[in-house]
């Protein structure tokens, strides 16, 4: 069984959300390895949801948010352009590839640009393979001490 | 009527949370009149075997401080969890790991490799001696722990009722845990953190703060900070935003930035994902060049803003080597 990549999608309610619901209305076809998570805005996604998701076996992580300057909270996004890069540093020092952790702009009216970035995610990290790491493991207690 | 039994231990430690027990200075005789102390290896010459002897359950009190990184320390630390009824996680390394854990960045192979073939005091033998559990000897066998390749919090390997952070954790902090507990009161819930603030360390620090806006970090040797404003706003990296409070930030009152040995702010997973994030909002830029111009300027995020926590971080571990 080939590996099929999963990937968790933080969407901005206002511009990404919405260019994903376009792509999906105007029957664009698109890979269906980003399981999307709606919130408010980029600068609503916390690093420690992006850690998370890793933790819980996303082998990748795409942030999507308003283009600059059309953030419906105006500065929002501003924030996630500085988190995410910081954030990309922090996962290297874990040894997590930074490819697994991406940010893109979508606007709502882009949605064949949101095709195009979810299929380049997912062939990304199909390339890359999956994501194994030591908190993986099955349980806490299981005599796992190494 | 019997005095409450206590019980102090020491695990992958430095010994400074015994040290930091010992800095309540004359309250230390408070301590041994009201508790009967059964067993703290780097004072009183209690052994293993008379722990094993004790009933379940027996010991009122203990205080474990130290990290899980051998074979010794978690045997210990289940034989400890079995005989007492509540069992502290006391002081950084045995609540989250503390500094032993960013061995966690590295392999045990590695570290062993460099401290017996390659640092620059090591004198090699036969091609490199290394550490055996078991070596035979003409008199009979010794027995050394296992070292593993990854440190543990306390609670990661056994449960445990209550929580004392710090590196150490402060005295006046540690005489009120104590006090508290000699009081009577009830007990609080089962997962508390004691002897610690429910804010972050920047609440307690006497510095101004305006605003922080950054165009720039530095590392504290490159400038000399004042002594009146928030250190972050100079351009040092501290870690009290994501820090929890206690120590009366005492750290930054020095002209050193806090190191974040308290550990997260309550209800925090992760003191690295809680200072990108804080940085992120102070950076003062928003060109990609730019940005990454100023984030080459934080050398090393990941000892830096883990430099305490690793072990209990959401990763807890470096994987690829």
């Amino acid at each position: 069984m080939a590996f099929e990549p999963r990937i968790i999608g933080f969407l901005c309610n206002w511009c990404s959300y919405t260019g994903a619901d376009l792509a999906g209305v105007s029957r664009i076809k698109s890979a269906p390895n980003v399981r999307v998570i709606r919130t408010m805005c980029s600068g609503r996604v916390d690093p420690a949801f992006i850690l998370k998701a890793f933790q819980l076996g996303a082998d990748g992580v795409i942030v999507m948010g308003c283009h600059l300057g059309d953030c419906h909270y105006q500065e929002g996004n501003y924030k996630t352009i500085r988190r995410i890069p910081f954030l990309k540093r922090l996962i290297g020092g874990f040894g997590i590839d930074p490819r697994r952790l991406r940010l893109e702009w979508v606007s709502a009216s882009e949605g064949d640009r949101f095709a195009k970035v979810v299929n380049e995610m997912t062939e990304e990290m199909r390339a890359l393979g999956p994501l194994k790491l030591y908190v993986h493991q099955e349980s806490e207690q299981a005599a796992v001490h190494v | 009527m019997a005095k409450p039994k206590l019980a102090l231990y020491w695990a992958a430690s430095c010994g400074g949370c015994e040290i930091a027990v010992l800095d309540i200075h004359e309250k230390i005789l408070d301590v041994a009149s009201a508790f009967d102390i059964v067993f703290w290896p780097v004072a009183l010459d209690f052994k293993y075997d008379h722990v094993r002897a004790m009933e379940d359950k027996s010991i009122d009190l203990c205080l474990f401080n130290g990290a899980i990184r051998n074979s010794e320390n978690l045997e210990i630390a289940e034989l400890l969890r079995r005989k007492s009824k509540v069992l502290v996680a006391f002081g950084s390394c045995s609540m989250e790991g503390g500094i032993p854990g960013l061995a966690n960045l590295t392999t045990k192979d590695a570290i062993l490799k460099y401290v017996y073939t390659e640092s620059p005091s090591t004198v090699v033998q036969n091609g490199g001696v290394f550490p055996q559990t078991q070596t035979k000897m003409p008199e009979g066998g010794i027995e050394i722990p296992e070292m593993w390749n990854t440190v543990k919090a306390l609670d990661q390997v056994v449960p445990v009722e209550y929580y004392v952070p710090g590196c150490p954790p402060q005295p006046n902090q540690i005489w009120n845990v104590v006090e508290y507990i000699l009081s009577g009161k009830p007990l609080p819930p089962v997962g508390s953190v004691l002897g610690a603030g429910e804010k972050t360390c920047c609440d307690e620090c006497s510095r101004n703060k305006k605003e922080k806006k950054l165009k720039h970090f530095y590392r504290p040797y490159e400038i000399e900070p004042n002594t009146e404003d928030c250190l972050l706003e100079q351009g040092i990296v501290c870690m009290g935003p994501a820090t929890r409070d206690g120590c009366g930030a005492l750290c930054p009152a020095a002209g050193m930035p806090c190191r974040g040995c308290y550990g997260p702010p309550p209800n925090q997973l992760d003191q690295g994902a809680k200072m990108v994030s804080a940085i992120g909002s102070i950076i003062d830029a928003h060109e990609p060049e730019e940005i990454e111009k100023i984030l080459d300027q934080i050398v090393d995020p990941v000892g830096t803003f883990y430099r305490f926590s690793l072990a209990h971080s959401i990763l807890r571990r470096a994987d690829k080597l």
